[in-house]
């Protein structure tokens, strides 16, 4: 390996590194809030990158329908409660929010040739098809059974995550999709050659990170977050609905795992399945960071980028292997150094 | 009586199967040799997961591990394959051991974790290695002979599978009713009593992992000899997904749900897979998606699976016949070497506890003797329940020496103290509530039994078993539980199920008894009764260490009695002392103007 090669492999490990970064950071976010195992994180990141490239095609992206039907769904069955408690006034700010809003954009989109627009708008849209996502999953899937174990919720992530996969395929097909970058070229410095789209890909992950720690340190819903993952009953003691913070999250996480797969999907081909071996490469890294410190979490994710970055190089064959055996080391050091307390769930 | 039919008729039917079904239905042979094969993995994760409240997501590679142990060293090597299920058993259970040391003794969810990663990296490296084949896999398996005779057909290796499934069946039966089987079932939300109990709950977790992949692994023995050829495709997450979906739908506290779920997963699988792709006009795996949604809905709706519902369908239908609840009679156990009455065998000096910047205990020291009662009282919040975790392990302190029998057993793991004579009570109650009290207060013996799981697999742990629940049930005859023996814990009303904790600390045959607050919630006669309980296990040289607010119960009982507030020790003395001590009266009543 020289030099040059190193070089390049370097760029690919960071440029990966800060996506597996991304979702590392909202895996910790909804773990810490919920104590949800969000698995289906990187189907969001696959469910970003295909609605953009299926708007850019001029298609009407099917996650369109999907977050129509969940819409109906959540409506259904909040409506029922509010109607079974004579809660009327829920009534119109809950249709606004869950049909409300996904049928506007359908209207918009059946409406527009959305292959013209531009790469901003395009990208626009596509959140606000995919993000809505988060939350509606939260209310269906783990809303109801919020207080359950760890183990539990779990298992309905993985549950969540095999429906998503199953629905990917429906709505995108078998075939990869790569959409074109936000702006062509590169970048010589040097002897450095740097594509314009990892320079994109570095600045706006240092740009969510940075907005993500403002957020928390600063604003009111970001302070109400970290009081529930502190201390769920505290909080809620402290008038901050669970149910809020719950939804925030996957709100929070719907959106950093589109725009993650929005932000690589011109450099690497997404298929339907492809997010969850992302996801599960960011999990590594949230692991390393314990699933609870957000600085460690990030450097366990460029650590896990470089790794696999430079493996592919020495051995591409057994890349994966290597990732994910990284793990073992990993998760050896941390039960060896830390003291398990040994309360129950 | 028709329910005790059940069971032979299933198995009768079982065996008479591939007999009675026409050449012309070769298809279901196939159905129920997959549907064995798959309930053999269920039935370790119900092990692991209904039972211990852990999870494995990676089962497959463990299927893989077994069946491409057995490809790999019969084609390249021509070894027998029982000598293969040997080494293949072997690599699983070394491999098991490993992932759960470095998994268990951290919070639940990293074995399911670590086991997706560890699923993955296998999948990849099946396909990768050269003398596996890659991802065309290794042909050519020999079949498996037995008796000379090789079953080389479907219908001849079908009683293969289902003598190893069922032998499966019984083995975890078996070990569930027992010593170490109530150990395992306290591992889901029962922790810190075991521990205290004697019981190494990190232990019994690698174990049940340990014994989970075993199942799997035969099971991928006995695939691989089915097909006589492997590829990795069976081995990834998605099927160890389903080896999961198959438990918990099925009713994954159950050895039958395993079944069960096996069963519906199988058969729905087979019939969305001709439906879904015609419905969609396309072709995939679409039956994924209704799977998810079932999990869904059974983990919000009936957390049990269906095994639960239809025992209640066929309980309405053919009433159940009185269970025979009886204890037999056994030998008494053995008893441990007691100290002599006087003897000081609790020495607790300068002990402090902190929280952060909390102190809880501030230098505290007292000791108690044999054949006394010391009682521990004080306002809420002194500090008197941190003391009770400080001296029994299950909080250690900050600092200060505690002495048991002699030795410092500060610092020392609560099991390892529980060893040593000193057993206790929980303020709030730590009980099992679905099982019965005689079962709970077994717990208590743990520590005087050592068959284990081999034994109790076999069944050769009844002897000793016997003397455990005799042992049990004298205890709780002696706190006067009798006729609640065979009732769920958690049906007791509170004050009942703090004398069944009572019943469990006894039945560790303790020198020293730690309780956390006895008699709250019992009524007066109840009170009476304890006491007079209290009274006589000092008579027999047992040392009591006491917490409790009713002060007439302490006052009629207590030999000696320390107060605290604020983390330190106000005053010690007589119940008579105590009772006229200015300071104690000032903490107590806010003093006399």
């Amino acid at each position: 390996m020289d030099f040059q090669i190193a070089l390049l492999l370097g760029q690919d490990g960071l440029t990966n590194g800060a996506i597996y970064a991304l979702l590392a950071l909202a895996l910790v976010l909804v773990f810490a809030v919920t104590r949800v195992i969000f698995i289906p994180q990187g189907e969001f990141v696959a469910y970003g990158a295909l609605t953009l490239a299926a708007l850019q095609a001029g298609k009407l992206p099917a996650t369109l329908w999907m977050v129509v039907a969940l819409g109906a769904v959540v409506v259904a069955v909040d409506g029922a409660i509010a109607l079974r408690h004579g809660a009327m006034r829920r009534l119109p700010r809950m249709l606004a929010l869950n049909l409300g809003i996904p049928l506007l954009l359908w209207a918009l989109l059946a409406h527009v040739e959305t292959a013209g627009l531009s790469l901003i708008a395009q990208i626009a849209l596509t959140l606000c098809i995919v993000v809505p996502l988060g939350p509606m999953l939260y209310r269906l899937a783990y809303q109801p059974i919020a207080e359950a174990p760890v183990l539990i919720l779990l298992i309905v992530s993985v549950a969540v995550h095999v429906v998503l996969i199953g629905l990917g395929l429906l709505f995108f097909g078998a075939e990869g999709t790569r959409t074109p970058a936000f702006s062509e070229g590169s970048l010589e410095l040097g002897a450095v050659t740097l594509q314009y789209q990892t320079l994109w890909i570095l600045a706006i992950s240092a740009l969510l990170i940075l907005a993500l720690y403002a957020f928390f340190g600063r604003t009111l819903y970001g302070k109400a977050l970290r009081a529930t993952a502190l201390n769920r009953t505290g909080a809620r003691l402290m008038g901050i609905s669970t149910t809020m913070a719950g939804k925030l999250s996957f709100t929070l996480a719907a959106l950093i795992g589109a725009f993650s797969g929005i932000l690589i999907s011109p450099i690497t081909t997404l298929y339907y399945d492809s997010g969850f071996l992302i996801g599960l490469k960011g999990f590594v890294g949230a692991i390393i960071g314990g699933l609870v410190s957000y600085p460690l979490a990030a450097a366990g994710a460029l650590l896990v980028g470089f790794l696999e970055s430079y493996s592919s190089f020495w051995a591409s064959a057994y890349k994966e292997v290597i990732v994910f055996t990284l793990i073992i080391p990993v998760l050896l050091w941390r039960s060896l150094t830390s003291h398990h307390s040994e309360e129950e769930e | 009586m028709m329910r005790r039919l059940l069971l032979p008729l299933f198995v009768i039917a079982l065996a008479l199967l591939p007999v009675v079904l026409p050449e012309s239905a070769e298809f279901y042979v196939t159905l129920l040799n997959y549907l064995g094969l798959y309930a053999l993995v269920a039935l370790g994760l119900v092990l692991l997961t209904g039972v211990g409240g852990l999870t494995s997501f990676g089962q497959a590679a463990f299927v893989g591990v077994g069946a491409y142990a057995t490809a790999w060293l019969t084609t390249a090597f021509g070894w027998s394959p029982w000598l293969t299920l040997l080494v293949a058993v072997a690599t699983t259970t070394v491999v098991a051991l490993f992932l759960g040391f470095i998994t268990l003794r951290m919070g639940g969810h990293y074995l399911p974790l670590g086991t997706i990663a560890w699923g993955i990296s296998l999948y990849f490296l099946f396909g990768n290695i050269e003398a596996f084949g890659g991802h065309t896999g290794l042909g050519g398996i020999p079949p498996v002979s037995l008796g000379g005779m090789e079953l080389k057909s479907g219908r001849e290796f079908y009683y293969l599978i289902w003598i190893a499934l069922m032998l499966g069946v019984v083995a975890t039966q078996n070990l569930l009713d027992s010593r170490d089987g109530r150990a395992i079932r306290a591992l889901k939300g029962g922790v810190v009593m075991a521990e205290a109990m004697g019981v190494n709950t990190a232990w019994y977790k690698i174990v049940i992992f340990t014994i989970a992949a075993q199942f799997a692994c035969v099971s991928g023995w006995l695939y691989a000899h089915l097909q006589r050829f492997v590829n990795p495709t069976p081995f990834s997450l998605t099927q160890g997904i389903e080896y999961l979906f198959m438990a918990v739908i099925g009713g994954v506290g159950h050895v039958w749900g395993a079944l069960l779920g096996a069963g519906l997963i199988t058969i729905l699988k087979q019939w969305l897979q001709d439906l879904l792709p015609k419905l969609l006009g396309q072709s995939g795996n679409f039956e994924v998606i209704v799977f998810g949604l079932v999990m869904i809905f059974v983990l919000h709706r009936a957390r049990d699976g269906l095994w639960p519902v239809i025992v209640r369908l066929v309980e309405k239908r053919l009433p159940m016949a009185v269970r025979a609840n009886a204890v037999e009679a056994a030998d008494a156990l053995p008893r441990r070497e007691r100290p002599a009455v006087g003897d000081t065998i609790l020495d607790v000096q300068q002990v402090t506890k902190r929280f952060g910047g909390l102190t809880a205990n501030n230098s505290v020291s007292f000791s108690v003797r044999a054949g006394e009662v010391m009682a521990l009282i004080g306002p809420n919040g002194a500090g008197k329940s941190t003391m009770f975790n400080c001296v029994s392990g299950v909080n250690p302190p900050t600092e200060g020496e505690v002495r048991f029998l002699g030795q410092r057993v500060d610092g020392l793991a609560s099991r390892e103290i529980a060893r040593r004579g000193m057993s206790r009570t929980f303020q709030h109650v730590r009980l099992l509530p679905t099982m019965s009290v005689l079962d709970n207060v077994a717990i208590g013996a743990h520590l005087r039994g050592s068959r284990h799981f081999v034994h109790a697999s076999c069944r050769l742990d009844r002897d000793e078993e016997r003397r455990l629940r005799a042992e049990a049930a004298r205890q709780i005859e002696r706190v006067g539980l009798a006729e609640h023996m065979f009732d769920a814990a958690g049906s007791l009303p509170l004050g009942k199920q703090r004398i069944v904790e009572i019943a469990r600390a006894l039945a560790a045959d303790p020198c020293l008894l730690l309780l956390d607050e006895p008699a709250a919630g019992l009524r007066y006669l109840e009170k009476q009764s304890l006491a007079e309980l209290l009274r006589k296990l000092r008579g027999e040289g047992m040392g009591i260490l006491l917490v409790e607010h009713d002060m007439d119960f302490v006052m009629g009982l207590a030999d000696r009695i320390v107060v605290m507030e604020f983390g330190e020790k106000l005053a010690e003395g007589l119940p008579r002392q105590i009772q006229e001590d200015p300071k104690v009266l000032q903490a107590y009543l806010g003093g006399v103007e």
